[in-house]
């Protein structure tokens, strides 16, 4: 297993958001983690990149223990995220936020900076060509000197994936990749996500919503319900688990329809 | 949303005569001329100026050299820092105590001015930065006020009458001691200074300290470390601060625990929020700003801080993020 969560419990002043979670993720996979809303979903990404500490519960990523880890930490172990409500930095040119990934994989100081030895410039040009590569495989070239909040939702989506990319990651969270796209967009999604995988051997777990989505490129999932993980399994045995079928049950259709 | 050809001309500012006169020193051709034209004048001033105006742009530069110091901690890392003129009084203080009453050379003693300050600015960022900004305000604050106090009370640093007699440094047989001699340290300094702001702003730590500033969480998911970005960034500032204070201690040959009051960290960040946070040439114009905008008003006698402070008002009434701000509205 790539990342594996052992009895993770995670709660917040006696509310109970994780309950005993065992969860993995195999080298190579695009995995899927669904659930109504509240489920925890959102919390077990936190928990897995360091936001949050579990209150018991041991999780190992890549052979190493990183439940006490700092955010900047598991990033620099190999795990990237994007997050539900697009975070870029909205006043930075496009190519800046994507090179905020590179950060944890270089490493010039004041000193370096303020001389510009020669190692410092050629550390410069590599995050610029990595960051400028990234930027090209989400589909982004020629934008990269727009402000970030100009561009179009879909694109800024993209430039956040980019900036996880940037990252050189083994495992990249996605956190509703597909909310607010058009059906077109989502498509290119789905290709993109697939590509990520197949062209650069990036294993891949999302949350969605969007059950078409989540059937299509998945090739596992998860079902988290009330911080209880519920089943796992291929698309086809999840889709027609009644198990599922209940924790869903009063949840706007929309969700359910396949 | 509107989805329009992308081009980069959206991004250019337009419209308000102050964008356009800053976008037009975007073109890197005409930057070299500039940067060209303000070496020849700092070169040539103290030739063709009186002792007085010297020893004004003198005290000019050492604002500039203190206000891109405190602009890496205000503005580009976004912490407020109300206690600078401390980093400024170690500076001083150490060369002051090590010459003086140590007998240690001056360029000798300079390195252990600059290891005090950033000491300093470890201890007190280290414990503080983890914490929201406002709290490192009241610390900073705080801090400011202690090492003046320190100051004032120990005999090792002359009580409140502070030290004099600091010796005036040579260098390679050149005794520095005219007002002249100490412009172009100065100068120098602020230069230096200028290039290294630049350096530092284009480069991988520049970019982290925007980061970190704009969205904490999304910098700490990119692998960036809050605490140690932040803490660059203070005793980067806490030295540029040490800097200021060494030569500033030996140009006058004598300091007190009064030069740096909470005033004086005022006024320092005075001039970085009045020039545009984060903005060198805003910074550099808002140090000379507050220097020379007294010294101008000089014919306006006992109303002359009175007409300085609405100036001030009037200019952020109508330049709320400085007269020459990072990014365009």
């Amino acid at each position: 297993m790539l990342l594996q969560l052992n009895q993770v419990s995670l709660s917040f002043a006696g509310n109970t958001v994780l309950h005993d979670v065992d969860f993995g993720v195999e080298p190579g996979r695009i995995q899927s983690l669904i659930g109504p809303n509240g489920a925890g979903k959102t919390s077990m990404f936190n928990v897995i990149t360091g936001f949050y500490r579990p209150q018991r519960g041991e999780i190992t990523f890549d052979g190493e223990r990183i439940v006490k880890r700092k955010p900047h930490s598991v990033t620099q172990l190999g795990i990237a995220r994007t997050f539900q409500n697009v975070r870029l930095f909205r006043e930075m040119s496009v190519l800046e936020n994507v090179m905020a990934g590179q950060h944890c994989r270089s490493r010039a100081g004041a000193l370096a900076a303020v001389l510009r030895l020669p190692s410092q410039r050629a550390e410069e040009r590599k995050i610029l060509e990595v960051s400028l590569e990234c930027l090209d495989f989400v589909g982004l070239m020629g934008q990269q000197d727009r402000l970030a909040t100009n561009l179009a939702y879909g694109h800024q989506r993209r430039v956040e994936i980019a900036r996880a990319l940037a990252t050189e990651p083994k495992l990249l969270l996605l956190d509703e990749p597909a909310a607010g796209l058009n059906s077109g967009e989502k498509q290119a999604l789905i290709e993109l996500i697939r590509r990520i995988r197949d062209e650069r051997g990036v294993s891949v777990l999302l949350i969605e919503h969007d059950m078409s989505l989540v059937m299509n490129v998945s090739e596992r999932i998860s079902v988290l319900d009330h911080g209880s993980l519920i089943t796992e399994g291929a698309p086809q045995a999840v889709q027609n688990d009644p198990r599922v079928i209940e924790a869903y049950l009063g949840q706007d259709d929309e969700e359910l329809a396949l | 949303m509107a989805n329009r050809t992308p081009t980069l001309r959206e991004d250019i500012p337009r419209g308000n005569v102050f964008q356009r006169f800053y976008a037009s020193f975007e073109s890197p051709g005409r930057r070299r001329a500039l940067h060209a034209l303000i070496v020849a004048l700092l070169i040539v001033t103290p030739w063709i100026s009186s002792q007085y105006v010297t020893v004004i742009l003198t005290n000019a530069l050492l604002y500039v050299v203190l206000c891109l110091g405190l602009n890496v901690v205000v503005g580009y890392a976004g912490l407020l820092d109300l206690g600078y003129a401390a980093f400024f009084a170690v500076g001083a203080y150490t060369v002051g105590i090590l010459t003086q009453q140590f007998g240690i050379n001056f360029w000798a003693a300079i390195p252990f001015a600059l290891l005090a300050a950033a000491i300093a600015g470890v201890i007190i960022g280290g414990p503080t930065l983890r914490l929201r900004s406002d709290y490192l305000a009241i610390v900073t604050l705080g801090f400011g006020e202690i090492v003046r106090f320190t100051a004032r009370n120990l005999e090792i640093t002359g009580g409140a009458s502070g030290l004099s007699h600091i010796p005036e440094p040579s260098l390679f047989g050149w005794q520095i001691d005219s007002s002249i001699d100490f412009y172009y340290v100065f100068a120098l300094l602020a230069v230096l200074a200028y290039i290294a702001s630049q350096r530092l702003f284009d480069s991988r730590l520049g970019r982290a300290w925007l980061y970190v500033r704009h969205d904490e969480d999304a910098a700490e998911a990119m692998g960036i470390n809050r605490v140690a970005t932040k803490l660059a960034a203070y005793v980067i500032g806490a030295i540029f601060g040490a800097i200021g204070g060494i030569f500033f201690s030996v140009n006058l040959g004598a300091i007190s625990p009064e030069s740096f009051s909470f005033q004086q960290s005022v006024l320092i960040l005075l001039a970085v929020v009045l020039g545009g946070m984060g903005k060198i040439p805003g910074v550099i114009l808002g140090a000379f700003i507050v220097v020379l905008g007294p010294e101008l008003l000089r014919d306006f006698d006992t109303l002359r801080l009175l007409i300085f402070a609405v100036l001030l008002l009037l200019i952020m009434l109508f330049r709320p993020s400085g007269i020459w701000p990072e990014k365009r509205s």
